[in-house]
């Protein structure tokens, strides 16, 4: 049945109870529009400010990135360049060092984000006394704004009034304003994967720990009438059943930090000189320091088809991991 | 069904499967990713966003294929 005209209750209709105005008044039919037409009218608003805000500023940027507009010189008319600012990023060391840097970012944060979240979603998955008061501090950290980490790990860090610095000097002897641990070459690049490690760890023990709570009971059961012992129970049924878990969790967090930008430009801006310049802070500076838009732009699509691409691989790791 | 449209629609399910296809682009992502970070060559570098865009493109065409 097409059209609404049967969903309401004709005028005759009685419900015990109902007085009579508010009887006529929802037995008022609506004639007109179709099921189709109301779907369509419910959906439209949502697909025009998609339009808006998401599909009409990738088209203008893919455009953009086929010209040598510089938004400093916009009085100058746009020249359409073809592939020249694809081929001026793809041959430009610069860059390729800022990508690798980012490369570097991803795999050690991931890395630890995985082993220690790993090992804390372990130690949660046992029954233990204050479980969920420990489980909620762990999770702080995620709950916390990119922009608000960066600020108050920036305090932190301080080398004169920063209590990291007295820590570290508590433990190794080292006077606390001897080092900086954003303002030096060999540290900088290590603080914001422990920032980065800090803040999103927790993340990863939540997925590791629904990984770990899908193991049913009986496998472990069955296991303790072999007699295996926990470290074989560990590696032959807890390591392989989590295994697409921390796929996911891997490929999620490996996304995330390629387009990783707010907490590291509040950390360090790049520095110390280009030290933790990721690929992400390159672009800001070449779209909003030195202007060049049509390059910028450039380099956006490419950032834009590799994340796409990743994003492909993930979501087809999370329908393997939801077929089990 | 005559004989010949019965071949041609075993060689469209034999060859059009997503499974390999699927396997065959996202090999080709995952490869120009890292062609695009790694720190050895630079021409594999310049050749890493064709790479990762023909993946791309080929993973949307082929999750359209039959299981």
């Amino acid at each position: 049945m097409d059209k609404m005209t049967t969903i309401l209750q004709p005028d005759d209709a009685t419900f015990p109870g109902m007085s009579e105005p508010a009887k006529s008044r929802t037995a008022r039919p609506v004639r007109g529009l179709s099921d189709r037409t109301i779907a369509w009218l419910f959906v439209a608003p949502t697909i025009a400010l998609l339009l808006a805000i998401n599909i009409f500023p990738l088209v203008w940027m893919i455009r953009l990135s086929f010209t040598s507009l510089n938004l400093s010189m916009s009085y100058l008319p746009l020249r359409f360049v073809g592939l020249d600012n694809f081929t001026d990023i793809l041959t430009d060391e610069d860059v390729w060092i800022r990508l690798q840097t980012t490369a570097q970012f991803v795999i050690w944060s991931v890395a630890f984000q995985v082993a220690i979240g790993f090992g804390l979603a372990l130690l949660i998955n046992r029954q233990f006394r204050g479980h969920s008061f420990w489980t909620t501090i762990i999770l702080l950290p995620m709950m916390l704004s990119p922009a608000v980490v960066g600020n108050f790990w920036t305090l932190l860090l301080q080398p004169q009034i920063g209590p990291f610095n007295y820590l570290i000097s508590l433990f190794t002897g080292v006077p606390p304003s001897s080092f900086s641990m954003t303002g030096q070459v060999s540290l900088a690049p290590w603080t914001i994967v422990l920032v980065d490690t800090w803040m999103w760890a927790p993340y990863v023990m939540l997925i590791c720990l629904a990984g770990l709570r899908s193991i049913p009971d009986y496998i472990y059961e069955a296991a303790e009438v072999d007699r295996a012992s926990a470290w074989r129970q560990f590696w032959s049924i807890t390591l392989p059943m989590t295994v697409p878990f921390l796929m996911l969790a891997v490929l999620f967090r490996a996304i995330e930090n390629f387009k990783m930008f707010d907490m590291v430009n509040l950390l360090t801006s790049g520095g110390p000189g280009s030290t933790t310049e990721l690929v992400s802070i390159t672009l800001k500076r070449a779209a909003f320091e030195k202007w060049r838009t049509g390059y910028s732009s450039a380099l956006a699509i490419i950032l834009f088809v590799t994340v796409f691409g990743a994003a492909n691989i993930y979501v087809k790791a999370l329908n393997k991991v939801k077929q089990r | 069904m005559s004989g010949s449209a019965a071949i041609a629609k075993g060689v469209v399910s034999r060859w059009f499967r997503r499974g390999p296809w699927e396997t065959a682009a996202m090999t080709l992502i995952g490869g120009g990713i890292v062609m695009l970070v790694q720190p050895w060559s630079i021409d594999l570098y310049s050749y890493s966003f064709v790479t990762i865009l023909a993946g791309t493109l080929g993973y949307v065409v082929v999750s359209h294929f039959p299981e």
